[in-house]
C-alpha cells in the first residue's frame, strides 16, 4: 500500500518535468525574441535590450536558461505580471478560491444526477430511460459550453429574472451565502452538463460489470429484494472505479472552467488567463498554465491513491 | 429442441458471415458496415445533418441571401429582428426596393446573420478535418512506434503522452495562442498538435495486441521490414478506433475552435466563424435586444457536434462492434 502510494508519486515526477519542458518551449519557439516573455514590450522600446538580455540570463544558451528558470519554479517563482507589476503566484492565490469552489459545486452537481442516472440506465438496460439518458448524454458533450451559458442566462436572468447573470464578488470579505448560491448555480449547472455525460457512461459500465458478478447472484438468490441487491451490495462497488474517473476528468474540467467563467464574469483562474492574453501578459498565462498543470497532475495523484485505499481488491505492483 | 439448435447455428455462421475478417472484398465490406450503421438511426440522422451543413456550406455563394461581410444598405438596418417573407423599404439612395428575407435576423452592423452563417459554416467545418487530419497523422505514427518497439520507447513516448493529457487542454492551447498569432491557421495547427494523445493511446493499444498475432510473424519471416510490417501488415487492422476517434476528435475540433473563437483567439473577424459570431452577443443588451444574432450560431455548433458525435457512435457500432460496452 505505501509503495504503491511512493510509486504513483514517484511517476507523477517525470510528468511535472515533462511539463514544464513544454511550456518552457513553448516560451522559446515563439516568434521574435523570448525577451520579451520577461519584460514588456512597452518598457523594452527605451532600454538597452543587450543590458536586459544579460540581465535575465538571456544571452546564455538554451540548456542552462531552462534550467535556471526551473529552479526560480521550483521555488514558487512564477515571474511577475507585467500589467500589475506583483508576483504572479499572489494573482493565482486570489483567484483560486473562486475557481476551486466552482469546480467542487460542478463535480458535486454532476454526480448527484449521473450516478443515478448511470445506475438506471445499467438496471434497466435498452430501456426508455438508458436511451433517454445516453441522448442527454451525447447533448451534454455536444453543446458549447459558453453557448449554453449564454442561452441559461438569457432565460434565466435577462427574461425570467430569477438569478444574477454575473457580478460575483471578487473580495470574500462579507460571506453571503445565500448570494454566493445564486450567483455559483449557473455557471456550476452549465460545468456539470458538460461533463456530466462521461460520468454516466463511466457508471453505467462499471454497473454493468459489478452486476454480473457472483456476489450478486448470491444476494439474488438469497432471496433479498431487488432493490438491496442494487443499492446495498453492486452500488458501493460501481461506485468505486469512479474515483479514478476524477483524475481523469480534472484537465477538462479545468479547461470548461475557462469558458464557463468568462461568461458568468466569474472571478477565477479562467477568466485571468483569458483576460491576459489581450494585455499580453505572459508571465500570468505561463503561471496559470503551468500552475493549473501541476494541480491536476496533484489531483489525479490523489484520486489514485483514494482508489487505492478504497478498494482492498486494486494490486499495488 | 433440433429446431432450435438449427437456428442457433444458422445465426453464428450469418453472423461469421457478416462480419469484416471473414469478407474479403471491398464492396462487400462497405455492405456490411452500411447494414449495421443503418440500424443506429441517430447516426443516420446525424449524417444527414451533416451532408446538409456540408452542401450549403459549399453553396454558400449560391444559397446566401446576402453579402456576408455586408452591402451598403445594411447599416440602415440594424439589429433587424428575423423576418421570412420578402420587404420593401427604402435603401440608402431614398429608393424603395424590395429585402430578401433575413432568416436569421441582422446583427449590429446590418450584415444578414443568416448569409454570415452560412459562409461561417465553412471555416468552422473545415477547421474541424483538418486539425484531425493533422492530429490523427501524429498519433497513428507516435502510438505506432511505440506500441510496436515497447520496451523504454514506449515508457518514454507514453509518459509524454500523459504530461500532454494532464495539461488542461484549454489552457494549453490559449497559451501557444497568445505566445503565436491568433488566426485560422494557427488554430488548425495548434488544435492539430494538442488533440493526438488519444488516437496514439488507441493506435498503441491496438499495437501492444496485434503484433502478438501470427500474420505479424509471418510477414517478418519472409523478411519485411519494420516500416513494412507497421503500416502494411498492422496498421490497416487498427484503424477502427481510429476511424471512430477521429470522428469524434472533428466533433471535438469544431467545439475547441469556436470556443476560441469566441474568446477572440481564433478565427479573426471579419472572416466569420460560428464562434466569433458569438463574441458580441456576451453583451446583456444585446441579450436582451435581440438574442438571435446569440441563438443561432451556437445553435450551429450544437448540431454539427451532435451529428459528428452521433456518426461517431454508429460508426463504432458498425466498425467495431466489441468496443461498444
Amino acid at each position: 500500500m505505501f509503495k504503491y502510494i511512493v510509486k504513483r508519486i514517484l511517476q507523477a515526477i517525470p510528468l511535472l518535468f515533462i511539463i514544464t519542458l513544454i511550456t518552457f518551449l513553448i516560451i522559446n519557439l515563439a516568434p521574435g525574441e523570448p525577451i520579451y516573455m520577461f519584460i514588456d514590450p512597452e518598457s523594452a522600446k527605451h532600454v538597452n535590450i543587450e543590458v536586459i538580455k544579460h540581465k535575465y540570463g538571456l544571452d546564455q544558451p538554451i540548456h542552462i536558461r531552462y534550467f535556471v528558470w526551473l529552479k526560480g519554479i521550483l521555488k514558487f517563482d512564477f515571474g511577475i505580471s507585467f500589467l500589475e507589476k506583483r508576483p504572479v503566484l499572489q494573482m493565482i492565490n486570489q483567484r483560486l478560491f473562486a475557481t476551486i469552489s466552482l469546480m467542487l459545486v460542478s463535480v458535486i452537481i454532476s454526480f448527484l444526477i449521473a450516478i443515478p442516472a448511470g445506475i438506471v440506465s445499467a438496471v434497466k438496460r435498452n430501456s426508455v430511460g438508458d436511451y433517454l439518458f445516453s441522448t442527454l448524454s451525447f447533448i451534454g458533450v455536444s453543446i458549447p459550453s459558453f453557448w449554453f451559458g449564454l442561452m441559461l442566462i438569457l432565460l434565466f436572468s435577462l427574461k425570467l429574472g430569477w438569478l444574477p447573470s454575473s457580478g460575483m464578488r471578487e473580495n470574500f470579505d462579507q460571506f453571503d451565502f445565500v448570494d454566493r448560491l445564486k450567483h455559483i448555480i449557473l455557471p456550476a449547472c452549465v460545468l456539470a452538463f458538460g461533463t456530466m455525460a462521461s460520468k454516466m457512461r463511466y457508471m453505467r459500465s462499471s454497473m454493468l460489470e459489478v452486476i454480473r458478478q457472483d456476489y450478486i447472484r448470491t444476494a439474488r438468490s438469497k432471496g433479498l429484494s431487488e432493490r438491496i441487491v442494487i443499492w446495498k451490495h453492486a452500488f458501493r462497488n460501481a461506485l468505486l472505479p469512479i474515483i479514478t474517473l476524477l483524475g481523469m476528468l480534472l484537465p477538462g474540467i479545468f479547461g470548461g472552467a475557462v469558458a464557463v467563467e468568462t461568461v458568468f464574469g466569474w472571478p477565477g483562474m479562467g477568466r485571468m488567463i483569458v483576460q491576459s492574453t489581450f494585455s499580453r501578459d505572459y508571465p500570468v498565462i505561463m503561471g496559470t498554465e503551468l500552475f493549473s498543470s501541476i494541480l491536476v497532475i496533484i489531483g489525479s495523484l490523489i484520486a489514485d491513491v483514494l482508489y487505492a485505499v478504497a478498494d482492498p481488491r486494486i494490486k499495488y505492483n | 429442441m433440433a429446431q432450435v439448435n438449427l437456428n442457433l447455428q444458422n445465426q453464428e455462421e450469418v453472423n461469421i458471415a457478416e462480419s469484416f475478417e471473414y469478407s474479403d472484398t471491398f464492396s462487400k465490406k462497405l455492405k456490411i458496415f452500411w447494414r449495421r450503421f443503418r440500424k443506429h438511426k441517430l447516426a443516420v440522422v446525424g449524417l444527414i445533418i451533416l451532408i446538409i451543413l456540408y452542401t450549403s456550406a459549399i453553396f454558400a455563394p449560391f444559397i446566401a441571401p446576402y453579402d456576408p461581410n455586408g452591402t451598403p444598405d445594411d447599416l440602415l438596418f440594424t439589429d433587424k429582428a428575423p423576418t421570412f417573407k420578402p420587404y420593401t423599404d427604402f435603401n440608402m439612395n431614398g429608393e424603395e426596393v424590395v429585402f430578401k428575407p433575413n432568416y436569421f435576423g441582422r446583427d449590429e452592423l446590418g450584415r444578414d446573420v443568416f448569409s454570415r452563417c452560412l459562409y461561417a459554416g465553412r471555416i468552422s467545418l473545415t477547421v474541424g478535418f483538418v486539425s484531425v487530419g493533422i492530429y490523427v497523422l501524429i498519433g497513428i505514427i507516435w502510438g505506432a512506434i511505440a506500441g510496436y518497439y515497447g520496451g523504454i520507447v514506449d515508457s518514454i513516448m507514453m509518459r509524454i503522452v500523459d504530461a500532454i493529457m494532464s495539461m488542461p487542454t484549454m489552457m494549453l492551447l490559449i497559451t501557444i495562442l497568445a505566445v503565436f498569432k491568433p488566426n485560422l491557421y494557427n488554430v488548425m495547427i495548434v488544435i492539430g498538435l494538442t488533440g493526438w494523445t488519444g488516437v496514439a493511446r488507441y493506435v498503441r493499444a491496438e499495437f501492444l495486441s496485434l503484433k502478438k498475432r501470427d500474420f505479424v510473424e509471418a510477414a517478418r519471416c519472409i523478411g519485411c521490414s519494420n516500416a513494412r510490417i507497421i503500416f502494411k501488415h498492422i496498421l490497416p487492422n487498427a484503424m477502427a478506433p481510429v476511424i471512430v476517434a477521429a470522428t469524434m476528435g472533428i466533433a471535438g475540433a469544431i467545439l475547441t475552435e469556436s470556443t476560441l473563437s469566441f474568446f477572440g483567439l481564433g478565427v479573426q473577424p471579419p472572416t466569420a466563424s460560428w464562434g466569433n459570431m458569438l463574441t458580441n452577443a456576451q453583451e446583456l443588451n444585446t441579450m436582451i435586444q435581440s438574442p438571435w444574432k446569440a441563438f443561432y450560431p451556437g445553435f450551429l455548433i450544437f448540431i454539427t457536434v451532435l451529428s459528428f458525435n452521433f456518426v461517431g457512435d454508429g460508426l463504432r457500432d458498425a466498425l467495431d462492434p466489441k468496443l461498444k460496452q
